[in-house]
């Protein structure tokens, strides 16, 4: 039997760098109010879960504080965005790695395609997040009557306020699968703490990219 | 505005009910009746509600028109519209007093996300409950009517109480008692009916054919109705809505949006931690380092 390791095993390659201290600080700036969004969201959007507003100081503060938050969020993702979207496109092996997805879920992905620093589920978090966020912040923004109260119609603001629920919980959704896969896949998470991850671990996951780091293709 | 001991509530923002007190008598449903062919225009009423209420409202501009202030405001919870209609040789001056209709089926209580901040009692009134209120602005999504009007002092929605104040302790509303035209009527829902079709009657046999009442089904009727002389084109008077009731993407986004947000993260968290029991975590073996080393070295740049 192989002896199983979690990132620091007695027999480790040497770690391979996958995130630079400026984007993981953009990282966990764009984590952390996701997170404040989606509690102080919710607290508004569900009765049952008003006792939220606590967090953040009573409901005229939670209502006052969610947007501001929000621009936070938005500056932050569009940083997030741009230091990733060339990494993130669609190849042939992603179409593969979906279709083979039972296999993936049964940790059973040995025999599937090399893959480069994304694989399609990740991809898909990034191009789904990118465009929730996108119409969260444009609805928001509708929404946000303190300010733009009068730049839109009722029916405009009806909608809006339909699509930003709507998408807060489709957004919701992809952040538990995203911590849901940091968690699962062991050794994944000191990628985004420290910064690197193990050469076992690159050439497990990420084959392809992890060639082309060490220059071994 | 608060809620009054002597009020039962029906409804309560965000919140479920408890039916009132055992032992109570039934709830009487209240109405007020604007009869609009009766109306002179004098705004007696819209006085008598700053003075009963304490509003102070900022003298504004006027634009050569006389609707003053222009429309509601947070400190102006009734305002006479102005409309002229010019058809053939005829010139019609409709004079709609405007202001909330207290929905039976209220779409600002509906829309409303903060516990206790819009109340309905069992008499049919619709009160804002400040304090619980948290300026979001729901409320003016969810009215059919275009009613509420958020205050930019205190960030709080303000509107027509229908004096639930005056009428817990056996008064009309103060726009009721200042009509010198009797215009505006008080009194139970059933009475106000009953009093209307006297009125249409009278209107009818007087030229008007489509003179009736205004108390839409769309919202399950209202308890503020009006006798209008053109029934049959409510829009005339200043935009009434013709078939008002709470928009769909509202029916939807206070809906069925909820339970199934809930659910499915609910289910997310759930498929997580089953998948994790089941299936264990996806680990990296020695077997993968020692692959690692085999194609790239100890050391490497
Ligand atoms: C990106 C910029 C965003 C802006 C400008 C924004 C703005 C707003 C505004 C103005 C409201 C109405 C309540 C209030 O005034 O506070 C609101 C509600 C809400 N927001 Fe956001 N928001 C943004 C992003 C997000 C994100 C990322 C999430 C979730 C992950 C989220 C979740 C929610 C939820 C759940 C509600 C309540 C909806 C309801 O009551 O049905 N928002 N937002
Ligand atoms: S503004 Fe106040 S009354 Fe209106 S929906 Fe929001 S909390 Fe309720």
């Amino acid at each position: 039997m192989t002896a199983q390791v979690d990132g620091d095993a007695k027999v480790e390659a040497p770690p391979v760098s996958r995130y630079t201290f400026a984007a993981r600080i953009n990282h966990w700036i764009t984590a952390v109010s996701l997170v404040l969004l989606a509690l102080s969201g919710l607290a508004l959007f569900h009765p049952s879960l008003f006792f939220f507003t606590y967090l953040f100081g009573g409901g005229q503060l939670t209502r006052i504080i969610h947007p501001w938050i929000g621009v936070v969020l938005a500056v932050s993702f569009l940083g997030l965005f741009l230091r990733f979207f060339a990494l993130n496109f669609w190849k042939r092996e992603d179409t593969i790695w979906m279709k083979n997805l039972g296999q993936v879920i049964n940790n059973k992905e040995e025999g599937l395609p090399e893959l480069g620093k994304y694989n399609a589920g990740q991809k898909l978090v990034f191009w789904g997040q990118s465009i929730l966020i996108l119409v969260l912040l444009l609805s928001g923004v509708v929404l946000w009557d303190t300010y733009f109260a009068d730049y839109t119609q009722i029916d405009q603001k009806r909608l809006a306020a339909v699509a930003h629920a709507f998408c807060a919980i489709a957004a919701i959704l992809i952040w538990i699968v995203h911590v849901y896969a940091a968690i699962w896949v062991k050794g994944t998470l000191r990628a985004m703490t420290r910064g690197s991850v193990t050469g076992g671990w690159a050439w497990k996951h990420h084959r392809k990219w992890f060639r082309q780091e060490v220059g071994k293709p | 505005m608060s809620v009054l001991q002597a009020l039962d509530l029906r409804r309560r923002s965000a919140s479920t009910v408890a039916p009132p007190p055992a032992g109570k008598a039934p709830a009487v449903e209240v109405a007020k009746l604007i009869d609009v062919s009766k109306c002179i225009g004098c705004k007696a009423c819209q006085t008598a509600c700053l003075e009963w209420n304490q509003l102070d409202q900022p003298i504004g501009q006027t634009d050569g028109i006389y609707d003053n202030p222009r429309d509601l405001t947070p400190t102006s919870w009734t305002v006479m519209k102005f409309t002229e209609i010019e058809k053939d040789d005829n010139l019609e001056w409709l004079i709609r007093k405007d202001g909330c209709m207290h929905c039976d089926d209220p779409g600002c209580l509906k829309a409303c996300p903060a516990p206790g901040a819009i109340v309905q009692y069992t008499n049919g009134i619709v009160d804002f409950v400040s304090e619980n209120c948290i300026g979001c602005g729901y409320c003016v999504k969810g009215c059919p009517f275009n009613i509420p009007r958020i205050s930019k002092v205190d960030a709080k929605a303000y509107k027509c109480t229908l004096c639930s104040d005056r009428v817990v302790v056996g008064q009309a509303p103060a726009c009721a008692k200042a009509c010198p035209t009797q215009a505006i009527y008080f009194g139970t829902k059933a009475d106000m009916i009953v009093h209307a079709e006297g009125r249409i009657t009278d209107l009818k046999s007087r030229g008007y054919k489509n003179a009736g009442l205004y108390d839409p089904k769309g919202v399950n009727g209202t308890h503020v109705m009006y006798v209008l002389h053109h029934a049959d084109q409510p829009h005339l008077y200043a935009g009434l809505p013709d078939n008002p009731r709470i928009s769909p993407l509202v029916g939807m986004w206070k809906g069925i949006l909820k339970p199934l947000s809930l659910a499915a993260i609910a289910f997310a968290g759930v498929f997580g931690l089953m998948h994790y029991v089941t299936k264990g975590p996806n680990r990296v073996t020695e077997h993968d380092e020692e692959k690692a080393v085999e194609l790239a070295g100890r050391d490497r740049p």
